[in-house]
């Protein structure tokens, strides 16, 4: 059984625009994804497509006009809005994806020292200085605010300040925009080395091409839904072990391989067609997919929602 | 006085007044917010109403009921001539809320013109515009008042002249952020390269977009606008000492305070409250109306 | 680096200066009011020709205008803003010392509306829609409506007259000379305008922190402290607090100007001999030097607040200043 446990998973969110007219978002319409120690899975999808709520949900962070649907489950209980709070910092992390995730007015080290006396360790100071050197980061570093910490200095100090409890299940959201190739390699393959050390990883990201070479399952998202999660060794070639038609197209879109775009763009939350959700983009598209969601099934290595895999 | 919030063009969050409108079991935020502002229209039409019909009764004097408390009679209880209070408070308020708005309205269009000129004009007549808003923000605004009401006479046309010329320095400064984001806009690129004056992509563009702003923040001078105006009337630079401002009526009242007659400056200034807290409503719901995102429930 | 800042700031002070003087000076100049009759008042009709000729040479007012703004503003560049025609004493003197008069209840309030209106932002903040953020909001949207003046009346009504705790009027007892007064009955006699300036300068802190609080608490630091487990107290004293100070500090400063309007409607009420009442009277009795001498002045008290904000601004935020810097690899 894994460690983590999303099946159906929505999200969304009451919106008000000029003249107070309310609408919903739906961010997340239908998300499966499964998660075990050991394991690293990536969920790619592009920038923005609500990828990084999930990580909130599951740490029981979300603004207050958000509905949630579906199940999670951690180590085999459903996880509820108290388990959250109790595990969140402590057996679940999120390392966040910018420089303005950590508070603007304290030095860095004394923000890490604060995430350790969270957790419950003996000595916060310590267990601080410890994990800035299990990162590279100099002695001088801690002292500094963070707006003075490059790019990759920044990234590291958001993963120590993460990670200080040694936790079970980590949250990477969106760790590589805007990063150094030499600094991705780094911090990628600090993920891959948290996975095999026996924890849980969640990468979300929208580098596919990258999260192949560390990830172990990859789970593509689209439009709030998860189209497919296949092994990452499916992701090579022409991209023939892949199963559904949008996985097949964002494989076959990269510049190394054929950079072939796909007409058309992803529906909005506010409009949301009823059938399958790629049918405007579809080559393979036919009346039946209009009609309703396909429900997720296995076929061969992967899990694919859609009735032509 | 309003203090802070004045400088900052406008006052933040919104005003928890759902009550009104939730007892009616309304919870859809666009049916409540239209409901309070309705509620305060009406509210403000009834006084104004009220003001006009009972205009005779506050000049009823009474040598009889001289200083009366609050009564079944006199609500508002009477005066030191025995004239009904609930009566030239009315009257008051009629005349503090005419000046005011009067006053805000003509400072919120030169606001709107200059905001449009910054906007449009080109950067020389925008940095002018910037400083002349620093210079009159640079004086505290009581001092301003006192001075430009002095200059201009004092009495009724002294208190407007002042007022408006003072309330415009918040509000331009407000449109002309927006005004300038218009500006900056393609399709104003666009006129100006085909040739388009300065004065005609003001008309055309930056005006349309400016009035729901603009609109909001002249509903939102008007209280301003209006303790503005009972504060030169209380400090004898405002209108006459014969019209019944609510300035010049607490202004009465201090001299009968140690006499124990209370009422004659506690409720007239309950009633300011309340129709200035009824402007405001109006004002801070319809902004919500325009943009939901800057009101925090 | 900083000399350079200081100095371009006196460069923008002295220019606002001049704007203000030139303004004041037009605004006289177009002014309906005759000088003369704004100075004798009631009695002008007893006063003949000969009498307005010589009140007009004392004062210089029968030169043209120019020759008079030169007149005037190179006596203010030699620091003499002219003499009273209230209290017939030289301007400067006049201003200062009623500067300091006001001085301890200026400072009172402000540091009193600045350390309660932060508090009770802050706890209607965290507090969110429950009742206490409701009352809270309701009670300052109240006092912001409420005339100064009023709030004023309404303190002196329940606590002087009905309740007897506290003096009707003025800055020291009444009847004894005012050097004379000691430290207690000063204070006193200070309580009541305090409280007022105070309580109506707390209500827009209030929901200016507040709406802060709110927007810190939605921020993406806020969120990656909460997924660490941070939350109550915590939350609030370690993230919370020192972001919302930062501009609350800002804005505290830049609330002088208020806070001096206030004072002025506070002193009428309270009787209080201090500034507030100086510019009120000069204003009624058409005392122009003073007047102009206060807008000139009270400019430069508002200026030196907005300065001393941004240096201390510059103080407690680190990142004000290493713009320049920018990150160190």
């Amino acid at each position: 059984m894994s460690l983590l446990s999303v099946e159906g998973f929505s999200l969304s969110f009451v919106q008000y625009e000029t003249g107070l007219r309310r609408r919903r978002l739906e961010v997340i319409t239908d998300l499966d994804l499964e998660v075990d120690a050991g394991e690293l899975v990536a969920v790619v999808g592009s920038s923005g497509s609500g990828k990084s709520l999930l990580a909130h949900a599951i740490l029981g962070v979300l603004p207050s006009n958000a509905a949630e649907g579906g199940r999670i489950a951690y180590d085999g209980a459903p996880l509820d809005a108290a388990r959250r709070t109790a595990l969140r910092g402590r057996e679940i992390a999120l390392i966040p994806q910018s420089v303005t995730f950590l508070d603007p007015l304290a030095r860095v080290g004394a923000q890490a020292q604060r995430a350790a006396d969270l957790v419950g360790v003996t000595d916060p100071a310590g267990a601080a200085r410890t994990a800035f050197r299990r990162l590279d980061l100099g002695h001088s570093v801690a002292d500094r605010y963070p707006h003075e910490l490059s790019g990759g200095m920044a990234r590291r100090v958001l993963t120590a300040t993460a990670t200080i409890g040694i936790p079970r299940l980590v949250l990477a959201d969106e760790p590589t925009p805007g990063l150094h190739p030499a600094v991705v390699t780094e911090t990628l393959g600090g993920l891959r080395l948290m996975a095999d050390r026996g924890a849980a990883v969640m990468l979300i990201t929208h580098d596919l091409l990258r999260a192949v070479e560390v990830a172990d399952r990859i789970a593509v998202f689209y439009a709030g839904t998860t189209v497919e999660v296949a092994p990452a060794a499916a992701f090579t070639g022409d991209g023939a072990a892949l199963r559904h038609p949008y996985t097949r197209a964002l494989w076959q879109a990269l510049p190394q391989h054929g950079f072939t775009p796909l007409p058309g763009a992803q529906p909005p939350p506010t409009d949301l067609p009823p059938g399958c959700l790629f049918t405007d983009r579809c080559p393979l598209v036919v009346p039946e997919c209009r009609q309703a969601r396909p429900a997720a099934r296995q076929v061969d290595q992967s899990l694919v929602r859609c009735i032509r895999a | 006085m309003t203090a802070v919030g004045e400088t900052l063009g406008r006052r933040p969050g919104s005003p928890p007044r759902a009550g009104a409108a939730k007892s009616l079991g309304l919870t859809d935020r666009r049916a409540r917010t239209l409901v309070q502002i309705g509620l305060g229209v009406a509210a403000l039409v009834a006084m104004v109403i009220a003001g006009t019909m009972l205009a005779p009764a506050a000049e009823l004097t009474d040598l009889t009921a001289r200083r009366q408390p609050p009564s079944l009679a006199h609500p508002f209880g009477t005066d030191w001539l025995g004239r009904d209070m609930l009566a030239r408070t009315l009257v008051g308020l009629r005349l503090s809320l005419a000046v005011g708005t009067l006053a805000a309205s003509v400072s919120a269009v030169v606001a709107l013109l200059l905001a449009a000129a910054a906007g449009a004009l080109g950067r020389r007549v925008d940095a002018g515009v910037s400083w002349l808003v620093d210079l009159f923000l640079a004086v505290p605004h009581l001092v301003l008042l006192i001075l430009i009401a002095f200059a201009a006479g004092r009495g009724a046309a002294g208190v407007i002249i002042a007022v408006a010329v003072t309330h415009w320095p918040s509000l331009t400064r407000l449109l002309r952020g927006e005004a300038r984001r218009v500006a900056a806009s393609d399709y104003v690129a666009a006129s100006q390269r085909l040739g388009r004056s300065g004065w005609w992509v003001a008309r055309r563009h930056l005006l349309r977009h400016l009035v729901p702003q603009f609109t909001v923040g002249l509903v939102l001078l008007f209280p301003h606008a209006i303790l503005h105006e009972a504060a030169l009337s209380f400090l004898g630079l405002g209108l006459s000492p014969h019209a019944p401002a609510i300035g010049i009526i607490l202004s009465d009242a201090m001299r009968y305070l140690s006499a124990g007659a209370w009422w004659l400056a506690v409720l007239p200034g309950v009633a300011l409250l309340a129709v200035v807290k009824a402007v405001d409503m109006v004002g801070e719901n319809l902004r919500a109306l325009l943009d939901p995102r800057s009101v925090h429930e | 680096m900083a000399v350079g800042l200081l100095a371009g700031r006196a460069g923008r002070l002295a220019l606002l200066l001049v704007g203000v003087a030139v303004a004041c000076f037009a605004l006289m100049e177009l002014s309906p009011v005759d000088p003369i009759d704004a100075y004798v008042g009631a009695e002008v009709t007893r006063i003949g020709p000969e009498q307005r000729a010589l009140i007009a040479e004392r004062f210089g007012l029968d030169e043209p205008p120019l020759v008079r703004f030169g007149l005037w503003a190179g006596r203010l560049l030699r620091g003499d803003l002219g003499t009273s025609t209230i209290y017939n004493a030289p301007v400067i003197g006049v201003i200062a010392q009623r500067f300091v008069a006001s001085l301890a209840l200026l400072a009172t309030a402000w540091a009193l509306s600045g350390l309660l209106g932060f508090g009770l932002g802050i706890l209607a903040a965290v507090k969110r829609g429950s009742p206490v953020d409701r009352a809270i909001r309701w009670w300052a949207y109240t006092l912001a409506s409420a005339p100064t003046f009023w709030v004023a009346l309404l303190l002196l009504t329940t606590f002087s007259v009905t309740l007897g705790w506290t003096p009707v009027c003025c800055a020291t007892p009444v009847g004894i000379d005012p050097a004379d007064a000691t430290l207690w009955q000063r204070l006193h006699h200070l309580l009541l305008p305090a409280a007022t300036l105070s309580l109506v300068g707390i209500a827009p802190i209030t929901l200016h922190t507040r709406e802060q609080a709110i927007e810190i608490l939605r921020s993406d630091f806020v969120t990656f402290a909460r997924a660490q487990g941070e939350h109550g107290r915590g939350l609030v004293r370690h993230r919370l607090l020192r972001n919302v100070a930062v501009p609350a500090l800002l804005l505290q400063f830049a609330s002088l100007s208020e806070l001096f309007g206030g004072a002025v409607l506070a002193e009428a009420v309270f009787n209080y001999p201090g500034l507030g009442q100086s510019t009120v009277q000069a204003g009624l009795r058409g005392d122009v030097p003073l007047l102009l001498g206060i807008a000139l002045f009270t400019t430069l008290f508002v200026f030196a607040g907005n300065t001393l904000g941004d240096v201390v601004h510059g103080i407690v935020d680190p990142r004000v200043g290493s713009l320049h810097r920018g990150a160190r690899p």
